[in-house]
């Protein structure tokens, strides 16, 4: 038999694992966390099997520590994430996420009349409903549900 | 509310309010008064307007406040590209409080975090436009003597009318019960008849209002416009249902007022303007004194 080549992902030694991200979620995670601008090394894996979320994504990233506000960010995209902090290839902390009581900086507000999307100015949004997602614009005070939901890129 | 900004009928509390309306009424019996001499405002519209420019210069004019500013942008550095950040930056440098209208909405909130003096405003889209409900509540506090236990009729379209949504909002703070009269794609937004609930304030929508009209004590008419509706025969069939005629206040209470955020269109027709009842000419006229009440609130000059 001829030898495969595998790639294998590995453990990693030091470094945080987020788990149980929605597939068609994983690339919004990357852009929320500004992992493009990380120079460590990491592994994403999508359309993996899932048999709570169908298919789902994962990464590995070396090296590389949220603090608990960046990484909530995150729960707007994958509000079901399972975060594990590796420590010398040993998890020492598991975490969820919830999406913070402010929002500022990730989502687009859906009025096109509403200043944000006119000027460069920063969205900040309030927390109105946790589920269904309700944020309501800092500015113009029409809440953005998750139908209408777009994430601002970070690059 | 000293120094702070005006930007949403919900930036004030029930109390400061109260404490605009009895200043208000203070300002109605001596409207001239020297209590802005030495002061000057910039009136920044963005976008036009006549009655609020208006009242607003009217109301500092005579307190004897010097007015700056613009009413057509066409004339100004904003044709040139200039954010609005760079323009409120500047203007506060010249001024003592800022009253802006903006096309924009949020525009008012974002000017008031980048001015470092106190922005009311005086519309920002079809968001929000503080100073046209507490001149609202005033002239339903002078005609009732009163703001607890009023029915408040609001008529024609309340799903985009700024003025009724904020007249809303206010007037939840007393025990005050709503009729909403509107064509079925105008209606109440839900989020407000839910902030009726949470408060168990009473409030019942109806299509049309010649039967009920006898209740009221407030009958608060908009204009239904054309272009809000997506099917052009519905906007035909419902057109006439939301106007207002002399004779249907025959039989009405002998409180009851008529208000309108004006301009109107055909939406009250005019032979009702010699009708005891109507108020919407006077309504215009509280305008200044309210106006007048919440810059000098919020200057602190009243000792």
């Amino acid at each position: 038999m001829k030898d495969r080549k595998q790639l294998s992902v590995s453990a990693i030694k030091d470094g945080t694992v987020i788990d149980h991200i929605p597939a068609k979620s994983l690339f919004k995670v990357i852009d929320i966390l500004g992992l493009d601008h990380i120079e460590k090394m990491m592994t994403f894996g999508t359309n993996l099997e899932s048999k709570k979320l169908g298919l789902k994504g994962i990464m590995k990233l070396s090296d590389v520590f949220f603090a608990e506000d960046d990484l909530n960010r995150i729960a707007l995209v994958a509000p079901d994430v399972k975060v594990n902090i590796i420590r010398d290839y040993e998890v020492v902390e598991k975490r969820l996420v919830e999406i913070p009581e402010k929002v500022e900086g990730i989502v687009k507000c859906v009025n096109p009349v509403c200043i944000t999307n006119n000027e460069e100015i920063k969205t900040k949004f309030e927390l109105v409903s946790r589920s269904p997602l309700g944020l309501k614009c800092h500015y113009c005070e029409k809440i953005t549900d998750a139908s209408n939901m777009v994430i601002i890129s970070s690059s | 509310m000293i120094g702070k900004s005006l930007v949403s009928i919900i930036d004030y509390t029930k109390d400061e309010y109260l404490k605009i309306l009895d200043l208000a009424a203070k300002f109605e019996q001596q409207p001239k008064q020297k209590l802005l001499e030495g002061y000057v405002v910039a009136t920044l519209f963005f976008e036009p307007s006549t009655r609020t420019r208006l009242s607003f210069e009217s109301a500092v004019n005579q307190l004897g406040g010097k007015i700056i500013g613009f009413s057509d942008i066409g004339t100004t550095s904003v044709t040139k590209g200039e954010t609005l950040n760079d323009t409120i930056k500047i203007v506060c440098n010249y001024c003592d409080l800022i009253v802006m209208r903006h096309p924009l909405e949020g525009s008012a909130r974002y000017a008031s975090e980048v001015s470092s003096v106190p922005v009311v405003n005086a519309g920002d889209g079809a968001n929000q436009h503080p100073t046209q409900t507490l001149l609202d509540m005033y002239s339903i506090q002078k005609t009732q003597e009163r703001l607890d236990d009023v029915n408040i009729f609001m008529v024609g379209d309340l799903k985009y009318g700024r003025t009724v949504h904020s007249l809303l909002m206010a007037m939840s703070q007393f025990r005050t019960t709503f009729h909403f009269i509107s064509p079925d794609e105008l209606k109440m937004p839900d989020e407000y008849k839910q902030h009726l609930d949470t408060l168990g304030l009473k409030y019942y929508e109806h299509k049309d209002f010649t039967d009920i009209i006898a209740e009221a004590d407030i009958l608060y008419m908009t204009r239904v416009q054309k272009e809000r509706f997506s099917d052009p025969i519905e906007y035909e069939r419902v057109k006439n249902v939301y106007i207002l005629k002399n004779e249907m206040l025959d039989n009405t209470k002998d409180n009851l007022k008529v208000l309108h955020p004006f301009p109107r269109v055909n939406e009250i027709k005019e032979d009702v303007d010699d009708n005891m009842k109507a108020y919407y000419f006077t309504q215009a006229r509280n305008g200044v004194y309210t106006r007048q009440a919440i810059i000098t609130s919020i200057l602190d000059l009243n000792k």
